[in-house]
């Protein structure tokens, strides 16, 4: 039943070309940032991997209010619910799926940004192994709210105030891993993530049975 | 959860059938819907549940399901479930017969069980044309094929014959007749009659004055 939940969101987001969504806007902002900033390539080294990060928090909003709306309204969940499966089980397989969506495209979407922001091959590595350990934790924190908000009308900008003050710990960590000393704040990020993880299935869960109610 | 419906279902092979309603009462927002209902059926029974717009039909449905908990009192029943309600549960831009065999998949039926849902609703000619093109009545009819091809022996019916022409009743009429033939339970909720001999009539009125305000 797991299985079956997270082939067919993997499914779903692939045929919809909602997955393509986030890579193509932290190269849409990688773009960008040279004509705001100006062309110095010190100044782009120094701030790209700030850059990154802010592009990759901002891109983990964008999938948020398809994540478990549609399949709500659609009587998706309700039907898993009769079948027996738990409302926990249902978003942790949903969090497996839209990991899957969003981390790897994003850390393939890495390459060509840091190109564009002509970060050194050094801080590349140290971007995407933040990345790495940071976006399980963004996609968690993405499918709590999408389960928060959902059913509520004109929900997409409350999706933005309750996610970007929640992501703060990761962002400081993971944009911190990337100066000199990072080992530290590489562990914090990744036990910033994986509170998240774990949080995350119970949370979501809880509340979309209070929504069912 | 022990005491709920959701805890007692089994797949249910040598046990007999039994759907088991014990003095249930239902209040939803802030309002008793329903309350001191007790009905039960065995293999091959139906219940017809009857009454005016919101007084607590689907409601009842999905009390029995687990998809509501009940305010007071318990529900049993020994076999899997199947919920046919106003929300199809399939998805839009797949081709018919392969949205409902996903359901019929996870349910342990064999490949062909899709095929002979879809006959028995008359739908076989459009078994490959995309759900989000269906009208209301092949809508209507593509859930009730769904709920067939699930093979669960206790069938929850809300409004099976609305938006139905006459020829699509009398095929509803006949699946109930077989799936009860085959021992299974049928609990629909209809204001308008049905096409089949209800072994339990349930007649819900709106209770005059709410004891508990």
């Amino acid at each position: 039943m797991i299985g079956a939940i997270i082939r067919r969101d993997c499914g779903r987001s692939w045929s919809h070309g909602a997955a393509a969504m986030p890579v193509v806007f932290v190269l849409l902002v990688s773009t960008l940032v040279p004509f705001a900033l100006g062309p110095d390539p010190d100044l782009l080294s120094a701030t790209g991997g700030g850059i990154l990060w802010i592009a990759a928090l901002l891109a983990s909003l964008l999938p948020v209010d398809r994540l478990i709306d549609p399949d709500r309204e659609a009587g998706f969940i309700d039907q898993f619910i009769v079948r027996g499966v738990r409302d926990e089980t249902i978003m942790a397989a949903k969090l497996v799926a839209h990991w899957i969506n969003f981390g790897p495209p994003l850390l393939i979407a890495v390459l060509p940004a840091a190109a564009l922001l002509q970060l050194p091959a050094e801080t590349l590595l140290r971007v995407a192994l933040s990345l790495a350990m940071g976006t399980p934790g963004l996609a968690a924190l993405a499918l709590m709210v999408a389960a928060l908000t959902s059913g509520l009308r004109g929900s997409s900008a409350l999706i933005g105030l309750l996610v970007l003050p929640l992501a703060v710990p990761l962002l400081i960590f993971g944009a911190g891993s990337l100066g000199p000393d990072s080992g530290s704040a590489l562990k914090l990020l990744g036990a910033c993530s994986l509170l998240l993880v774990a949080m995350t299935p119970f949370a979501a869960g809880a509340a979309m049975r209070a929504g069912r109610e | 959860m022990g005491a709920r419906g959701q805890a007692a279902i089994g797949k249910g092979g040598d046990e007999a059938l039994r759907v088991d309603v014990q003095d249930i009462a239902c209040r939803r927002g802030g309002r008793m819907l329903f309350a001191g209902l007790s009905f039960t059926l065995g293999a091959g029974e139906a219940a017809h549940i009857s009454g005016p717009n919101g007084v607590g039909k689907s409601s009842l449905l999905r009390l029995l399901c687990g998809l509501l908990l009940p305010f007071a009192g318990r529900v049993s029943a020994t076999g899997a479930m199947s919920l046919a309600d106003d929300r199809m549960a399939l998805d839009a831009d797949q081709p018919l017969a392969r949205a409902i065999a996903f359901w019929a998949r996870l349910d342990g039926q064999a490949e062909t069980a899709s095929t002979t849902a879809l006959r028995a609703m008359g739908l076989d000619m459009l078994a490959d044309v995309p759900v989000r093109i269906l009208s209301t009545g092949q809508r209507k009819r593509a859930t009730l094929a769904r709920t067939i091809a699930s093979g669960a022996p206790i069938w929850l019916l809300d409004e099976p014959a609305n938006g139905l022409d006459d020829r699509s009743v009398a095929l509803l009429g006949e699946a109930v007749q077989a799936h009860r033939r085959g021992g299974g339970i049928v609990i629909a909720a209809s204001h308008q009659p049905l096409p089949w001999q209800a072994d339990v009539a349930l007649a819900l009125t709106a209770p005059a004055v709410d004891a508990s305000s």
